[in-house]
């Protein structure tokens, strides 16, 4: 007998519960989300709001960082459809192509910010525009960087073979995370790239 | 034990634990690395009590500075540093790990769980708060800095820029302050994820969410609104580190920044953060008024609805705290209106309250005493919350002594009394033995009689016109008096809370044995032995209503019938 009823002649039901590891995982985002959510505000209010230049017209439209970023949530989509099927190779093969176009998105931001800090001048000190910049953006790249260092970890374990086909379920909750990352860039980039230039 | 008869017995292992002899550091030990649920939640509770006893501290030092006029007792910078500390170790490191000691401690036992969803996250974010609190206190000593200025923080417990920039509050004092604040705020978060997860995914057989105690969807609730509360304080704290380290501009209004948006993000954070910290109470007053009225909770369908809708209504009303910044009529009139509309789900609430005790077999032992008062008291905190929420009163009312009198309407009048409720209800499930009751209702009438005497006296007080936050004041302006009414009331409180302290300490060794159920109660916690073994049921129970016990104990007339 697995259970006790607590009353005498209960009859044995269904009883289905969501993962826990999902749940956790929605609940994170949405915490992450209002973080995000502030710091968009502070961007958004302070449009146009500073003092000196230099000015957000410097920008330029990051879009091969974009196509990378969007393309691997693709990837990652691919490879849980493959652990699913229990499709191994396929897992490590989609999973590293995801942390290579992460990597790449990583690297592109390194460098617009090194034409910024060494070529226009804009550091996070310089100006509102700076300050609200560095720490909009630099808070979705430390998401990416995060993501990043995840992603791998499961990528040496795929590789050691420690991850098989019956973790799939975490493989999935993961990649919900990296989804997030990816969706919070259509916004910052809506707001950083288009609205606010 | 009454609980004797009860058919239960299949649903417990009954072996005799076989314990081994074990020594102090081994017990310190296990204490320190575990992940049980139950030891989490006393970790926070005898956190929280112990910052209690600190922050009650700083009050007294507070008001034996206001007892009388021109008094020097202690020095200005010193005064601003204990109302600081007072207010951020109450709401930080009291009001928030109480959620979570009541969180941890009771949800599993209530589903039918064996422990949390994560149990090693839970342990982390128990260390994450913890480490907040040591971080604070260490402002005392390491808040000079490399500058020799400050120690501890002297910028209130919101903080308002700019004051709080580096030009204006060097050392590095605020640093701390922001940096407790962000730790506890992960370790908070952390605990909100556990919360949900535990009530979604952890419930036993038959558990459906409408047939959940009401306590757990208080705290599903509460934690759900921590998860978009306690973030946006995050976020404003990393701003304000980025200005403070890195030459930001976001709060420095020479640069074009703006002091009014730090208002918005702390209240977009702080006016939630209230209800974060009321629902416990809430979730307590649902547990021992219907046991102590001995009838089941009146209306528990809209009691939940209202509890959500409290939650909703609770993120939209924050800029009320700003009424005298000069806001836009259309924004002002908006959050007079918005901060009324959160009156009618909490009166849902209170009527529902009194409908259980309406016509019930009501037994005053102390946990009831503490609800019973919290009823009241509760309603005249939301009384003077309406007077508040009328923007053009709040004007003439604003940063005088009425707004704290208000407030800790709320914070004492309604979540202490709440929490020595629960304290002294669930008790004996955690430790094994009763609380005295004699100590219990000196501890009571003490207390209700040094709260009233402090908080009652000081809205007059306030509508005399003192200000808030100051450091004396001359003996022309009247308020001697009252003053030393208010201080009086204070050490009555501190005598009551010392009474407390003796009763929870000699009952672990002399307090009556409690039995599985000593209050005759109806939820799955009071079926386990007390203190419940680490698994906490041996086998995962079956429930069919909203009172498994009743079922049990009355299988002629069970409640799933009329479900």
């Amino acid at each position: 007998m697995s259970a006790i009823p607590l009353i005498p002649g209960g009859a044995e039901q269904e009883w289905h519960l969501p993962s826990r590891g999902r749940v956790g995982m929605y609940c994170l985002i949405i915490g992450e989300t209002a973080i995000f959510t502030i710091f968009v505000v502070a961007y958004v209010f302070y449009i146009g709001k500073s003092l000196y230049g230099p000015t957000p017209q410097i920008l330029e439209v990051p879009i091969l960082n974009t196509i990378c970023l969007l393309s691997s949530s693709v990837t990652i989509w691919l490879s849980e459809r493959a652990i699913e099927r229990g499709n191994m190779r396929g897992f490590g093969l989609w999973w590293a192509i995801t942390i290579a176009l992460g990597a790449i998105f990583l690297f592109g931001t390194g460098m617009e910010w090194y034409r910024l800090i060494y070529h226009d001048g804009l550091t996070i000190s310089t100006n509102l525009f700076g300050t609200t910049f560095y720490s909009l953006v630099g808070l979705h790249a430390t998401h990416v960087i995060v993501g990043l260092i995840m992603l791998t970890t499961v990528l040496i374990f795929t590789a050691t073979g420690h991850v098989r086909a019956e973790h799939s379920e975490r493989i999935q909750v993961l990649a919900l995370y990296w989804h997030f990352v990816d969706a919070v860039w259509v916004v910052v980039f809506t707001v950083v790239y288009i609205v606010g230039r | 034990m009454a609980d004797s008869t009860l058919p239960i017995h299949g649903s417990l292992d009954l072996t005799p634990p076989q314990e081994r002899e074990q020594n102090l550091i081994e017990i310190l030990h296990s204490w320190v690395i575990t992940v049980d649920h139950k030891k989490l939640g006393l970790l926070y509770m005898i956190m929280a009590i112990f910052f209690l006893l600190v922050a009650g501290l700083e009050a007294i030092l507070i008001r034996i500075q206001l007892v009388v006029p021109d008094n020097h007792f202690v020095s200005p910078a010193t005064f601003n540093r204990l109302f600081t500390m007072h207010g951020t170790t109450m709401v930080f490191l009291v009001g928030m790990p109480l959620v979570f000691a009541w969180g941890n401690y009771i949800i599993p036992l209530q589903i039918g769980a064996r422990d949390m969803a994560f149990p090693r996250l839970n342990s982390f974010s128990f260390w994450l708060t913890f480490l907040g609190g040591v971080l604070l206190y260490y402002s005392f000593i390491g808040g000079p800095g490399l500058y020799g200025t400050g120690s501890a923080p002297d910028i209130t417990w919101w903080a308002y820029a700019p004051l709080t920039l580096k030009a204006f509050s060097p050392g590095n004092a605020p640093d701390y302050w922001a940096l407790a604040l962000l730790t506890t705020g992960f370790g908070t978060l952390g605990g909100a994820i556990n919360i949900i997860a535990t009530v979604v995914s952890m419930r036993c057989k038959g558990m459906t969410l409408m047939r959940m105690p009401l306590f757990c969807w208080l705290l599903f609730v509460d934690a759900a609104l921590i998860l978009v509360t306690i973030t946006p304080l995050t976020a404003a704290q990393v701003m304000l580190l980025i200005d403070r380290y890195l030459g930001g501009h976001f709060f420095d209004t020479q640069a074009g920044g703006s002091a009014v948006i730090w208002m918005h993000f702390f209240w977009i954070f702080g006016h939630p953060e209230v209800y974060v910290l009321v629902f416990p109470a809430f979730a307590i007053a649902s547990e021992v008024i219907p046991v102590f009225s001995r009838k089941a909770i009146f209306g528990y369908p809209a009691m939940v609805a209202a509890s959500v809708g409290i939650a909703f209504v609770s993120l939209g009303v924050w800029a009320h705290h700003m009424f005298t910044v000069g806001m836009t009529s259309a924004g002002n009139a908006f959050f007079v209106l918005s901060t009324m509309l959160v009156g009618i789900p909490t009166g849902i609430k209170i009527f529902n309250w009194l409908a259980t005790m309406w016509g019930g077999r009501i037994r005053f032992a102390t946990p009831m005493l503490f609800c019973t008062a919290f009823l009241f008291q509760f309603l005249i905190a939301g009384l003077t919350g309406i007077i508040l929420s009328t923007g053009a009163w709040d004007w003439q009312l604003h940063n005088s002594y009425f707004v704290p009198a208000h407030f800790h309407y709320v914070l004492i009048g309604a979540i202490v009394f709440n929490v020595f409720a629960g304290i002294y209800y669930w008790y004996p499930k955690a430790t094994g033995r009763m609380m005295s009751e004699t100590l219990g209702k000196w501890h009571f009438w003490l207390f209700l009689i040094g709260f009233h005497v402090t908080f009652d006296t000081m809205h007059f007080v306030g509508f005399e016109g003192m200000p808030r936050w100051i450091y004396t004041y001359p003996a022309d302006r009247g308020w001697q008096h009252l003053n030393l009414v208010i201080s009086i009331g204070g050490l009555i409180q501190a005598v009551a809370i010392l009474v407390f302290a003796w009763n929870l300490i000699s009952s672990l060794f002399i307090g009556k044995k409690a039995g599985n159920d000593p209050w005759d109660a109806w939820t799955l916690e009071w079926i386990t032995p007390s203190p419940p073994p680490v698994y906490n049921f041996a086998t995962e129970p079956v429930v069919h209503s909203r009172r498994p016990l009743w079922d049990l104990k009355h299988p002629e007339d069970p409640d799933w019938k009329y479900d």
